[in-house]
């Protein structure tokens, strides 16, 4: 095992991608400085050729990749900001992910977009919190949101070993956080959740950062003896249905947390799918911790109104395990 | 234009020109029959961009078209039978009956496709530009990438050709100027001409009259051997004119936006009669000749839509093949309605 930050894992796999591969290549916004991290040192390692700036033109990169990958290379895009996607939105969604099909699997457009810093830190605002995976998710675009160092390293090669486009969100709140990758340096596959913690009586889904959220609502919530189950789907399209299934039927219950907006987000998505999969075994509403339907003002005081934290996972336990009983005689 | 060198040539763009011609209005009759469904945007008029341009290229040479793309793939020798069975929706067709006219595509001989959103495809031929440089420095292949004048006013457009200026990338940026923009007009659309765009990303810009195949050819050609040379990318304007509406539909609505009398005026200019006509005159092609690739034609276009209509329907169970390279997930992807269909 080494002990690395997350940030360093997600390098790292990078790294180890573009060794193995020699048509995997990165394009973004200051890649070569690797002023978001994830490209440093990578240009004096592969060359100009294989770190490349773009100009300030996001919907002409992302398609710049597509064509790339149309023609056989292995594309990794990186966006310095996640809400820069919604200027790539069309190359992104109606280019790059619809070429399969509307060619009939003519091409494949094995492209990796990277979004860095994913989510609110404290001040940067309207334009620059966003957390904007639901987009994607529901365009059909594979995304992961590895949220510990080993899965950073895990999802990312996986992500660029994929044939498809698959988009990464790496939430800016767990960015510097170390952890421990295994020295087999082993995929993590597409799909696929991971439970941090067992319980008896409630699954709380959480996404990205909130999974650390939930973590430590799990320990207070402990002490109250309320045993919760933390689920973290790192895939969320495509989403490891079974294991969910599977933990709700456990546990009777179902919180989803998601730090994005909450209307038509990804905590619908998840809530719909176990109202129809898991109702026999539900017994107690399924609930939705999210992000509040409003941009991300400004103000820290503010923006804590808007973003969860743990202490709404918390409360939003209380309630939903008061709500049906105890599970435990 | 120097025929010496190539006495075939001005035939075979005659002949490109007849096919598309005949192909779309084929098209045209299938549409309004609802024997082909969708929106069709037919070539009508500017046949002689197409036959002169990809007459220019080699084999290695990529492409990406337009929404109004189908001379581009019939200049380029596409699979006429394949491409009637894709406008019809067939299993048989280029795209298997998942692209129809606008996303229509033949990967084999470099088309990466039509594209129903206007200039979408520039940044795409500029990375297939730049990747197939790394991959076959030897080939030393450029791309084209087709849009109209109405594409010029798209941000991406701008964008990739600074991109491929700063690159020096072997991209031929070709702007089919059929003046229209679906209903408005270039010149309400632009304050400058159509070329200054390009020329202030520090490429060059060449203007061709688009209704003359041998002329695109002669300016194709140039730009061409231009970007060959490591030049970088090159802007070339083909002035159009499209004798029809923007999509076939359009005849019903009866719109204003042009007049019968420019677009008589523009069909005095008409390629399929001024370009035969004058390479009978100058013994390039004798009418007999005329009157054979007239004849192989019908009877190519005819077996075409035999084909396209004798041609199985996709299976209905296969409408989310091709979706994703690798979709073995369960449930992956989700249908509409419980189960998969």
């Amino acid at each position: 095992m080494t002990r690395m930050r997350y940030l360093e894992a997600l390098r790292q796999g990078l790294h180890d991608e573009m060794e193995r591969d020699d048509g995997v290549f990165v394009i973004g916004e200051d890649v070569r400085q690797g002023l978001r991290g994830v490209s440093r040192g990578l240009l004096e390692a592969f060359g100009p050729d294989r770190v490349i700036d773009s100009p300030i033109s996001e919907a002409a990169f992302t398609g710049f990749a597509t064509g790339a990958a149309l023609a056989g290379m292995r594309p990794v895009v990186e966006f310095q900001v996640p809400s820069l996607m919604y200027i790539a939105f069309e190359q992104i969604v109606n280019q790059a992910q619809k070429f399969s099909l509307m060619t009939g699997g003519q091409v494949k457009v094995p492209v990796t977009y990277l979004f860095p810093g994913s989510g609110a830190r404290r001040g940067l605002a309207g334009q620059h919190s966003d957390h904007p995976y639901s987009f994607l998710v529901h365009a059909g675009v594979k995304t992961v949101v590895p949220t510990t160092a080993e899965d950073a390293y895990g999802l990312i090669i996986s992500a660029i070993r994929d044939n498809d486009p698959v988009a990464l969100f790496s939430p800016a709140a767990v960015q510097a956080q170390r952890g421990e990758v295994g020295d087999d340096r082993a995929p993590v596959a597409l799909g696929t959740a991971r439970i941090h913690r067992r319980g008896e009586d409630i699954t709380v889904v959480a996404v990205g950062h909130l999974v650390a959220e939930a973590l430590r609502a799990a320990e207070d919530l402990d002490k109250e003896h309320i045993s919760v189950e933390v689920f973290d789907p790192r895939s969320l399209l495509p989403f490891d249905r079974a294991a969910l299934v599977a933990s709700v039927m456990r546990t009777g219950r179902l919180l989803v947390c998601d730090d994005s907006y909450r209307t038509a987000g990804f905590g619908a998505e998840v809530a719909a799918f176990a109202a129809d999969e898991c109702f026999a075994a539900l017994r107690a509403p399924v609930r939705r911790v999210s992000r509040a339907d409003v941009p991300v003002p400004f103000s820290v005081l503010l923006e804590e109104q808007i973003v969860p934290s743990h202490q709404c996972i918390i409360e939003a336990v209380r309630d939903l395990v008061g709500a049906g009983g105890p599970s435990r005689d | 234009m120097d025929m010496t060198d190539e006495s075939t040539l001005p035939i075979r763009m005659y002949r490109t020109m007849r096919l598309i011609r005949r192909f779309e209005e084929e098209v045209r009759r299938l549409v309004n029959a609802n024997e082909i469904a969708g929106v069709a945007h037919e070539y009508i008029g500017q046949e002689a961009v197409a036959a002169g341009l990809c007459a220019a290229l080699s084999g290695d040479d990529i492409l990406t078209s337009t929404h109004r793309g189908h001379g581009h793939l019939l200049a380029r020798g596409a699979d006429v039978s394949a491409m009637m069975a894709e406008l019809f929706g067939r299993s048989t067709g280029l795209n298997r009956g998942r692209g129809g006219s606008m996303h229509i595509a033949d990967f084999s001989l470099g088309i990466y496709g039509a594209n129903g959103i206007v200039a979408a495809g520039a940044p795409i031929a500029v990375g297939a530009a730049w990747a197939r440089r790394q991959l076959y420095p030897d080939k030393n292949a450029v791309a084209v990438t087709f849009f109209g004048d109405g594409g010029i006013n798209q941000g991406v457009l701008a964008e990739a050709m600074n991109m491929a200026a700063i690159w020096d990338l072997p991209v031929i940026f070709v702007c089919e100027n059929n003046q229209y923009a679906v209903t408005a007009r270039i010149t309400e659309m632009s304050k400058v001409p159509i070329g200054q765009r390009a020329s202030s990303f520090g490429m060059p810009v060449v203007t061709a009259d688009g209704m003359d195949p041998g002329a695109v050819f002669d300016a194709a050609s140039g730009v061409i051997s231009s970007a060959r040379r490591g030049e970088g990318p090159q802007f070339l304007e083909c002035q159009t004119y499209r004798f029809v509406g923007h999509q076939t539909a359009e005849a019903a609505l009866r719109l204003s936006y042009r007049t019968d009398e420019e677009i008589a005026r523009m069909r005095e200019r008409d390629p399929l009669v001024t370009w035969p006509a004058r390479i009978r005159e100058e013994g390039l092609m004798s009418g007999q000749q005329q009157d054979q690739i007239d004849a192989d034609i019908e009877l190519c276009l005819a077996h075409a839509i035999e084909y396209a209509r004798q041609s199985p329907e996709p299976l209905a169970g296969s409408a989310f093949d091709y979706a994703y390279a690798s979709s073995d997930f369960p449930g992956f992807p989700a249908a509409g309605w419980g189960g998969r269909p």
